[in-house]
């Protein structure tokens, strides 16, 4: 285990970025923590989560697949995929990084792969910070995240009062320690924040979420039930839920003809908006109703159904504090929960 | 801003079918010269003019974008320039206050009669936009590569 | 206030003047509270909640809940009443589907400035003097009440209920002086370069999620042109930077002359971008411009930008005014 004061943590910033690009959670002009690339004058943000989710990095909200130029007869086809170069992203809490696994079970694992996000995720080297002071909005705990081990990624790190703490998980993790300006720190250095950690997690309201209503195999079970009628009654259909989502992977393709080149580009798209998958023979989610539905079964029991049982949400409780209206997941679980 | 050697700007001037679509017909009628990097849209009114089509016509190259239409009170529907007329005042003090350029839009009333005015005004326009140099505030980068 | 309102819905309920009330449910928290039907007393009694974080407009609500049939009952704050007049006039709600009970208010918060003010883990509140006192899972924390108000109710233009059928507590006045218009002058005396980079800041930070538009009671078309794929501009992301500006400008200018400034974009905005600055910008204009109008005051006036005079400023009028070159 290694470690280094907090007074000197812009000389570890530095000796990082030296190396590669670094991304770090820095508040922006509205106080909002957002992950851009560090340099000399950037200070983390306190906050215990960024507005946007660490996703970004790997799959990003708009991004370009490949031109189209014609030329009279002629067309040319313009690959737009760039390479990337190798980064780092410090400070993923240990909800993102469960989020990556998700991800990763779409784009990564799954054919037909995803070569833009495997090209960028093989490029990256992850730093998981543990969370000290949870808030009570978080409810990765019913997910089995554990907010005090900081698992998930390269690299696990703990912050108390002086220190940061790093505990190299994967080759990539060791070979980012490497040469950083690191002082060595005993094995169990770590362990009192970790304590620290797990008291405040007892505490935390939403800690005992019960998932038992849900997973694979449920969606006859709970595709007609009444509440879902009730539940999405006050939703705008905005898509703020979909868009802060660490786990939320469904994007659109489409083509932007600007005159001298067509661009083919994915954005994001969100279950929440009207025009989700629609097709020529129309809307298959006529209203609200099916298109809440729609994300909730989708993180709940569909991709459960393809994925081992394993839920698409990891609690990091993005929608909590951002719906307009307060609708969320915790609220969904809660309520189809307790009716049966 | 920095002006590229020889620049030359693309304008967009919208132009109601009664007064000034007619003024422009007047001005070629008369051998009247004005740059032909104007390029002229026929609209029903000047009231036709969504202010969407001036955003969009920025995003597509355009450099500078005017609006003529009848002189107010001589609106073949009455009253269509009138609210024209306001439209465009809100239209351009908002993008005044998002740091856009406010002399890259203009509107004028020319008259069907006003062949001379036309020319002139574009002549005019074309060299204040041209001043100005390209419009980088509100483009699309896809538009032009 | 609170007791007050629920007996009030409960009275509705049982002697059958409605069959349905519209109000603010109570959530996990103190503060998640979300817009519900609720059809029977004893669902009031279990979640109906009115508190400081009630801030939801109901008035965009209506506009679904009055096409049904039956009555519905809505508690309607001042600000929400200026849209329900504006949705009126625009033939948008049924006036005789609802009955409107109007509440007295003194300003809403907002959970996301109690967490900027430090302020971690928050689950139970009350309020003493002007202070907010919070239960946290770190301890007892304080606040003053004022630093957690909408930004719209630190600059309260009204505190009057325009349209109701019976108030709760004593109807207020409007606020002329409120300052709402202060930070549009700020930005006006600005060089342009200076507020295209404040713009390009706040801007360029949207996710077009959306919310801006659909949470505002005057955007209530039924299919909008950024939905409509054949409107040609119809977008789920913002590709480039001129469809950032394009989303905001039209969206502000769409409900120019309509807009009531209830402030519910910028309190929905997930990244606390300062929405009513554009749509205020336009009521300055019209207001310097065209004379004061304050939309849904009154059913009668013609908002601006649907009515004229034969003197009215050229469009010229831009170069002389607003911030120097």
């Amino acid at each position: 285990m290694k470690k280094i004061a907090k007074a000197k943590i812009d000389d570890l910033f530095k000796a990082i970025s030296e190396k590669e690009v670094l991304y770090l959670p820095v508040d922006d002009a509205q106080g909002q923590a957002a992950f851009i690339p560090w340099k000399e004058g950037l200070k983390m943000s306190g906050d215990l989560n960024t507005v946007r989710s660490a996703k970004d990095l790997f799959f990003p909200q708009v991004e370009s697949l490949v031109n189209f130029k014609m030329d009279g007869k002629k067309l040319e086809i313009i690959d737009a995929k760039r390479e990337n170069d190798p980064f780092v992203i410090f400070g993923v809490r240990p909800c993102d990084a469960k989020s990556f696994e998700i991800l990763d079970k779409v784009f990564y694992y799954s054919e037909p792969v995803d070569s833009f996000y495997i090209a960028r995720r093989d490029k990256s080297t992850v730093v998981v910070l543990a969370c000290n002071e949870p808030e009570e909005t978080c409810f990765c705990q019913a997910f089995g995240i554990d907010q005090a081990e900081a698992a998930g990624g390269d690299v696990s790190a703990w912050e108390d009062g002086e220190n940061f703490y790093f505990k190299a998980v994967t080759e990539k993790g060791e070979a980012l320690l490497e040469g950083l300006p690191l002082e060595d720190a005993e094995d169990g250095a770590a362990d009192d924040i970790k304590k620290a950690a797990k008291a405040v997690m007892e505490k935390l309201p939403l800690r005992d979420l019960d998932l038992s209503k849900f997973g694979a195999g449920k969606t006859q079970e709970l595709f007609d039930d009444p509440a879902w009628a009730k539940l999405s009654e006050s939703c705008l259909g905005c898509g703020t839920c979909t868009f802060v989502c660490p786990t939320c992977q469904c994007f659109d393709i489409k083509d932007f003809d600007g005159g001298k080149q067509i661009r083919r580009f994915r954005c994001w798209d969100s279950c929440m908006y009207s025009d989700f998958t629609q097709m020529s023979a129309g809307q298959p989610r006529p209203t609200q109703k099916e298109r809440f539905r729609q994300r909730f079964m989708h993180k709940l029991v569909y991709y459960p159904d393809m994925h081992e049982g394993m839920f698409s949400c990891v609690g990091c409780g993005r929608c909590l504090r951002k719906c307009p209206i307060h609708m969320n997941i915790v609220k969904v679980i809660k309520t189809i929960g307790e009716e049966k | 801003m920095q002006v590229k050697e020889n620049f030359t700007p693309t304008i967009v001037a919208f132009c109601c079918n009664w007064c000034s679509y007619a003024g422009a017909d007047l001005s070629g009628n008369n051998r009247l010269e004005y740059p032909a990097n104007v390029k002229i849209i026929r609209i029903p009114c000047s009231c036709r003019l969504n202010p969407m089509f001036i955003l969009r016509a920025f995003q597509r190259g355009a450099d500078g974008v005017i609006l003529c239409g009848c002189h107010p009170g001589d609106c073949h529907y009455t009253t269509g320039n009138y609210y024209a007329r306001r439209r465009m005042t809100l239209l351009f003090s908002m993008l005044d206050y998002l740091g856009i350029e406010k002399e890259r839009t203009r509107v004028e009333w020319v008259s069907a009669a006003e062949g001379a005015k036309f020319a002139q005004t574009m002549n005019e326009f074309v060299e204040a936009v041209t001043a100005l140099g390209e419009n980088k505030r509100l483009e699309d980068l896809r538009c032009k590569q | 206030m609170q007791a007050v309102i629920k007996k009030k819905a409960k009275e509705l309920l049982e002697c059958g003047t409605v069959d349905r009330v519209l109000g603010w449910k109570a959530g996990e928290f103190f503060y998640d509270l979300t817009p519900a039907v609720f059809t029977t007393p004893e669902e009031i009694d279990k979640d109906f909640v009115f508190s400081v974080f009630s801030g939801a407009n109901m008035s965009k609500y209506l506009i679904e809940e009055t096409k049904k049939e039956g009555k519905v009952a809505a508690f309607i704050k001042p600000c929400d009443s200026y849209s329900l007049v504006q949705l009126q006039k625009e033939h948008r709600i049924k006036r005789e589907n609802c009955y409107i009970v109007g509440i007295a208010c003194d300003g809403m918060c907002d959970m996301g400035l109690v967490r900027e003010a430090g302020i971690k883990g928050a689950t139970a509140v009350s309020e003493k003097d002007d202070k907010l006192v919070l239960e946290t899972i770190y301890g007892e924390k304080e606040m003053p009440k004022e630093k957690a108000l909408l930004e719209r109710c630190v600059h309260c233009k009204s505190k009057k209920v325009v349209d109701f059928d019976e108030m709760i507590g004593e109807n207020g006045e409007e606020n002329p002086d409120c300052g709402r218009f202060d930070e549009v002058e700020r930005l006006e005396a600005m060089t342009p370069d200076e507020r295209f980079a404040f713009w390009r800041s706040q801007l360029s930070r949207c996710i077009r999620c959306n919310a801006c538009r659909n949470v505002c009671p005057a955007c209530s078309c039924e299919k909008c042109v950024f939905d409509n794929p054949d409107s040609g501009i119809a977008q789920k992301a913002a590709a480039s930077d001129f469809e950032e500006n394009n989303f905001h400008i039209i969206r502000a200018y769409h409900v120019a002359g309509r807009c009531t400034d209830c402030g519910e974009c910028s309190r929905v905005c997930p990244q606390n971008i300062p929405l009513h600055l554009l749509n205020r910008k336009f009521i300055k204009d019209m207001n310097e411009l065209y004379g004061f109008y304050q939309a849904g005051a009154d059913f009668e006036t013609k908002p601006p930008i649907m009515n004229y005079t034969t003197n009215d400023a050229e469009p010229s009028v831009v170069y002389q005014r607003g911030g120097s070159k």
